[in-house]
This record gives C-alpha cells, structure tokens and sequence, in this order.
C-alpha cells in the first residue's frame, strides 16, 4: 500500500483553477520530484497537503488513513487538521525560520510545545526536554552544523538557515517531507550544500516530496517524477523516461529550455 | 532675581504635588489603552465585516477630532445635557473624566501601531508554524509577538512621549495637574501671585521626565537588536 495517495485534487483561487483533477501516489522510502514552470501548481499542491490550503474537490489518504476529504466535512474540522498536518513536514523556499531563536531553539521549539500535551509531561519533563534537546543537537549535527547551533538566523547564510530549516522540520518525524523550491532563494554557491543534505535524506530512505527547477537533481535523486502544466499533471514516469524519453510534446518543449540555457 | 529665589522653594513644592497628578494620569492612561490598543486593533483586523466596520468608524472618530473636545465633551456632557454627572464632582471626577477621555483616544492611535506590527510580520512565521503542529494560541505568543514587539517600539516611544506632554490638556476641565499648579501661581497662590515664571518652569518636568523615558525605551530598543 502506498504510505500518499492523493485522488482528484482540484483547487481554484478566485475562479482561476490552479489544481485540476491532480492525482498521484507516493511509495514509502522513495523520492518524488515535481518539476514545472512557474504558475503550473506545484507550491499550491504541496501548500494541500500541509492543510495551508484547503482543496474544493478531492481526496488526500497517508497509510490508508483519510486525511481529507472534501466530500466529507467531518474530515475537515479545524481541531484535529493540526494532529493531521504533522503527517507532512514542509520546507519552505524563504525558510521562514524564527529570528528570536537560535538554530538550536528553532529546532526544539516545535516538539517542547507538542511535549507539553503529553500526559507523563509534568513527572518527566526534565527528561523529556533532554531528549529533545538531544535529538536537535543530532541533526543539526547531520546537517553539518554543529558549530552553529547558537547562531541566530540572520547570523547565518542562507544555506545554514536552509538546513536548519530542514532540521527543524526532520524534528518532527513527518511521514513525508516537503520541500518547495528549497534552493530557489539562495545563490548557486550555496545551493550545492543544501542539495546535498536533500540528496543525503534521499539514501537515508526518506519519503520526500521535492518541487524543484534543479533539473539535473530532480532528475537523479528522485524515484518517480511528476511533471505539471497550467494545474495538470501532463506526464509523470521514472526520472530516465520523463527526463531521457518525455511522451508528451509539451514535457519536451520545457526540458529543452533547460537544456539550452 | 531674589524674590523669584524666595518663592522658589513654594513654587516647587506646588509644582511637585501637580507633576504627580501629571504621572497618575500618565501610567493610568498606559495601562489602560495598552490592553485596549489591543483588543481595538483585533477588532479593526476581524473578519467579521460589521466588526471591523465598527471599530475603524470608532477610530476615524477618535483620531480625527481634537483631544480637548473629546475632554470637554466627556466631562460635561454627561451632566449638563443628560443631567446625569456620572463623574462625580471634585478632584475625583475630574480624574476619571481625564483617565477615560485619554485611554480612548490613546487605545486607539496604540491599535493602528499594534496593526501595523501584527501585520508586520510575515505571513510565512505563522505557516512555518502550523506546519509544525502549533496552535494559533502558541504561534502568536511563542513567535508572533516578540517579532511585533520589536516592530512596534520605536513609533510606540514616540506615542508614550507624546502622552506626557498630552497630559496638560486636561488642564481645559481644571483637573490639577503641573500646568494648572504653575498657573495658578499668575492669580494667586500659596500668597504668590502675579508670578509667570513657575508656568514656564514647568517645562523642566516635562523636559526631564521625557528625557528618562527617551532612555529606557532606547534600552528596550537595544535588547531587542539580538535578532533581526
């Protein structure tokens, strides 16, 4: 059974259809890229799935369990969309660290407070802030940041905080993790770290979602690619038969931009 | 020179009794239109059109008419036209009248500032927060606040020293701050009369209180240079 399936997402903003009837699914372990130009709906897809945005139409099921349901209210009440968004990490293209912590507290900030609804919180919570402490410390560490953990964002590069962001996100053991265009805002130097790290959590076997125009990465640490066009999904395959034999002329026309420029 | 050396220590006294009606009238009216800033500015945020419809006609009103009308009109409007002096008479009711008139009026120029701080930070602090499982409780405590802290310093100093200043007008329904005790000394008081200069003098206060403030909102300002 597949751990995503997303069945007949459709989503409009304002009368302009961004999704229309998306479906796919994801394996357990493996690596999705969506590529696309600009506009076509891949942010707004992900945006879905972390319950950013709330589809008109369409199904979202992880393990077999319904998430979302549009035709069925009861999965969209407001007090457990939070329990279901940890289903899914995201990162975010401009990081959106919180500047008053530092490396470190934006990695723990998110499990203290989910700590505090435990039961046991009150009897072991020294204990409990350990391990979490430990667990921050171990992939800041992963991410090749341990001389950081003290540095506030705007004490680091973008890289650093692209990584941290990341971290901040692994925190939590999502099931699947999100990345929109994590390499977009920062300058081709410090892409290469970040791609790294990503590339990393890809041998790892981690499930992973990844809207990219980093084609050529797209295109070898992903198991399954997606290619979308004005809210559809034109084409989607093994990344050797999407990137080395497109079926469809207009996968072909936006490959060749790239391989042009 | 030496009778103004005579009467000095008088005239200070007098000045001391009113600058401290000046500092009541100044902490209350803080502590009441910080919390009210607040719940004006959600107001004019909500989304619940007649709400927040509601709220910026309040503001518009409040910030678009002089603070001495909206003194005078709330001191003696309530007795003189619905004969009914809800303020009581005396120091007491002149107090309350001012406290009132100055929290309103300064709650709502406070929730324009706290608007423009909440909406300040970016939406991305409060997605980034979701994501990670947060209630909206502990996004706007845990991360959106201090951001808007930071952003709402410098133009609130600027609002507080204002205020301390402002504080004179409630001279216009006689409550006894620093002004009117300067003044009186012009018709007589405390056997001095004819004397101008304890009203100029009183400008020292002012100057002195405000350069304190100017200070320790500066040092507020610094502490929150730690992050960007």
């Amino acid at each position: 059974m597949s751990i995503l399936e997303v069945e007949n997402i459709t989503k409009s903003f304002n009368c302009t259809e961004v999704l229309k009837d998306v479906s796919f699914s994801l394996e357990k372990g493996q690596a999705l890229s969506i590529i696309g130009s600009s506009g076509s709906g891949k942010t707004t897809l992900l945006r879905c799935l972390n319950f950013l945005e709330q589809p008109d139409k369409g199904i979202i099921r992880v393990n077999g369990e319904t998430l979302f349901d549009a035709a069925d209210p009861s999965t969209q009440k407001e007090s457990l969309v939070r329990r279901k968004r940890l289903h899914f990490g995201l990162v975010f293209q401009s990081f959106n660290l919180f500047p008053q912590y530092t490396a470190l507290e934006n990695v723990m900030l998110a499990r203290r407070l989910l700590a505090s609804e435990q039961p046991d919180y009150k009897t072991r919570k020294k204990e409990i802030f350990e391990e979490i402490e430990a667990q921050a410390k171990m992939l800041l560490d992963q991410m090749g940041l341990a001389n950081r953990m003290a540095n506030y964002p705007h004490q680091l590069s973008g890289g650093q905080c692209q990584r941290v962001a990341i971290a901040r996100a692994l925190a939590l053991q999502p099931d699947i993790l999100c990345f929109d265009e994590p390499t977009s805002a920062l300058d081709p130097e410090l892409t290469g770290e970040v791609l790294r790290v990503i590339r990393e959590l890809a041998m790892q076997n981690t499930t992973m979602i990844i809207v990219t125009h980093e084609m050529a990465f797209a295109r070898d640490v992903a198991d399954h690619v997606i290619f979308m066009d004005d809210g559809f999904i034109v084409e989607q395959g093994k990344p050797q038969q999407v990137f080395g034999n497109p079926r469809e002329e207009r996968t072909r026309q936006f490959l060749a931009r790239f391989t042009q420029g | 020179m030496k009778q103004m050396m005579e009467q000095m220590p008088i005239v200070i006294n007098a000045l001391n009794i009113g600058f401290l009606q000046t500092l009541k009238l100044f902490f209350v009216t803080l502590i009441g239109a910080f919390p009210l800033g607040l719940v004006i500015a959600f107001g004019s945020m909500s989304r619940f059109k007649p709400l927040s419809l509601f709220t910026r006609l309040i503001v518009w009103i409040i910030r678009g008419t002089p603070l001495m009308i909206q003194l005078l009109i709330i001191y003696y409007f309530p007795g003189l036209v619905l004969h009914n002096p809800i303020w009581g008479g005396g120091d007491e009711g002149r107090f309350l009248a001012s406290a009132v008139s100055f929290i309103l009026n300064y709650a709502c120029y406070f929730s324009e500032i706290y608007r423009g701080g909440i909406q300040g930070v970016p939406i991305g602090q409060e997605e980034a927060g979701l994501v990670l499982g947060m209630t909206r409780r502990q996004i706007f405590f845990k991360v959106t606040l201090l951001q808007m802290i930071k952003r709402i310093v410098p133009p609130m100093s600027n609002e507080i020293i204002t205020l301390v200043k402002d504080t004179s007008l409630s001279r216009i329904i006689a409550f006894q701050e620093i002004i009117w005790a300067g003044q009186a000394f012009l018709k007589g008081s405390h056997g001095i009369s004819g004397a101008i200069w304890p009203l100029f003098f009183t400008a020292v206060y002012y100057l002195i209180f405000n350069g304190i403030l100017t200070v320790l909102l500066g040092r507020l300002e610094k502490k929150l240079e730690y992050f960007r």
